[in-house]
């Protein structure tokens, strides 16, 4: 399900199935997204960040459009305890790995992998990102 | 923005502009990081610094290179230089490499050093590169035309120059105003003979948006020119630039009541000055200007643009605008 804000529109609640991970998509060429994603993030209920939840930076191929901090996106994963994943849509094959890591991911937090949860997951991923 | 040149030499050694590499973790934890924090450019004495040997470099559109340390380059030679890079000229116009369609030209090529352009005594000293034309046609003692110039600086590139090997002069910041076929012989013979790089430097909208802030802080007098900032609009069919022009005074109060303390720019200060004006502009036109992309930034002080092309306007500051480029040629180059 994509969104380009939250909170989503309430008239679809009783249809939605049960939400398992949200990707918060900050494109790196453009500021507003960043706000928009600051902005969405307080509609998200705080059970979220327990490993549903991650951030995804795009356009990173191309250093010289840069319109965002680094600085301002390693805090919102720290501050958020969610992993920061960064890809470049415009090339197939990062697009394809990325797409695989977010499946992966998504069938954690589903429960889909017999002895792996989200919260686990989330805490390995932060901590070797620290590293 | 004036301080005691003292003060200013020995801050200029904490603050930096750039945040380590463009992707990696900032040294430190969040918090502590040093990261963000900048000297603004003190105008630079004017005791030694002859404003009028430098004025020629004013008004005019230079386009930026990062050069990696030339290896054997010796200041003492500048005259065989010239010599060496006349005769590479020649020659490739004698292969067929011609510049000039129509009329044959004469290039002669003089080598200089520019001592006043460097920020501390660590610093080599900028050399310039300037080719000149006399037509074979006119009389023997006619002016010569100046076709080319370019120029190699290094402004308080400490970082760079420390870390280098003996025979390595470092000059990462390389200025070029004419002819692009030009440029390209001069910088082959540069890149064959001092086994250098040359490498297009360009500025993204993050470090536009930085030199924006630095540069309305600076004292301009009275009758200076409009800011003016050009965004180009992302993903349409056509491509839309929007121009914004603020009144100098009006971005300079704006400022003022953003910046906390003085001689230092933090990079949450840029970022609450850009989305004032941001917001300005949202409010009048329903436009996110932070969904666009920042490509020219021009104040009295300078113009800078995304493509990597700068213009000074003001003598004083050019040192300190030299010093912000030369910290994007070093982070370029490592």
């Amino acid at each position: 399900h994509l969104a380009t804000s939250l909170p989503l529109p309430s008239e679809m609640d009783h249809l939605r199935p049960r939400i398992d991970l949200i990707a918060f998509m900050i494109d790196i060429k453009s500021k507003y997204s960043l706000k928009n994603v600051e902005a969405s993030l307080a509609h998200v209920d705080a059970s979220f960040f327990l490993g549903k939840v991650c951030f995804l930076v795009t356009g990173v191929g191309r250093v010289n459009y840069c319109s965002v901090e680094m600085n301002a996106i390693w805090k919102l994963g720290e501050v958020y305890c969610s992993p920061v994943l960064f890809c470049e849509l415009e090339l197939e094959g990062i697009r394809v790995a990325t797409a695989q890591r977010l499946l992966r991911m998504l069938q954690i937090c589903a429960g889909h992998i017999p002895g792996v949860s989200a919260l686990s997951f989330g805490s390995l991923m932060r901590n070797s990102a620290d590293e | 923005m004036e301080s005691a040149d003292g003060a200013a030499r020995t801050l200029l050694s904490i603050g930096r502009l750039s945040r380590g590499p463009p992707f990696g973790r900032a040294h430190g934890r969040f918090g502590l990081s040093p990261s963000g924090r900048l000297l603004l450019p003190a105008p630079r004495s004017q005791e030694n610094a002859d404003p009028q040997r430098t004025a020629f470099l004013l008004r005019k559109q230079w386009t930026l290179y990062s050069v990696s340390p030339l290896y054997k380059f010796s200041n003492a030679r500048l005259r065989d230089y010239a010599r060496l890079l006349g005769a590479f000229i020649a020659a490739e116009k004698q292969k067929g490499l011609a510049v000039e369609v129509g009329v044959e030209l004469d290039i002669k090529v003089a080598v200089s050093s520019l001592p006043d352009l460097k920020g501390s005594d660590q610093d080599q000293a900028a050399i310039l590169v300037q080719l000149s034309s006399r037509s074979p046609a006119s009389p023997k003692n006619s002016e010569e035309k100046l076709v080319w110039s370019g120029w190699f600086c290094c402004v308080s590139g400490d970082e760079l120059s420390e870390n280098v090997p003996e025979d390595f002069t470092c000059l990462p910041l390389f200025l070029a105003n004419g002819a692009e076929s030009y440029t390209s012989i001069v910088g082959s013979w540069f890149q064959k003979t001092f086994d250098c790089s040359f490498c297009r430097l360009a500025i993204s909208p993050l470090n536009l948006s930085w030199m924006a802030a630095m540069w309305t802080g600076c004292k301009v007098d009275k009758t200076a020119s409009a800011m003016e900032l050009v965004f180009s609009v992302p993903c349409l069919p056509q491509p839309l630039d929007i121009s914004y022009a603020i009144h100098p005074e009006d971005a300079k109060a704006l400022w003022d009541t953003v910046q906390k303390t003085p001689g230092e720019i933090t990079q949450e200060e840029v970022d609450v000055f850009m989305d004032c004006l941001y917001s300005h502009f949202h409010r009048h036109f329903k436009i996110h200007l932070s969904a666009t992309k920042l490509v020219k930034v021009s104040t009295p002080i300078a113009s800078a643009h995304c493509d990597g092309i700068i213009k000074f306007l003001q003598s004083q500051y050019l040192t300190g605008v030299l010093m912000l480029l030369t910290e994007l040629a070093i982070s370029q180059i490592q």
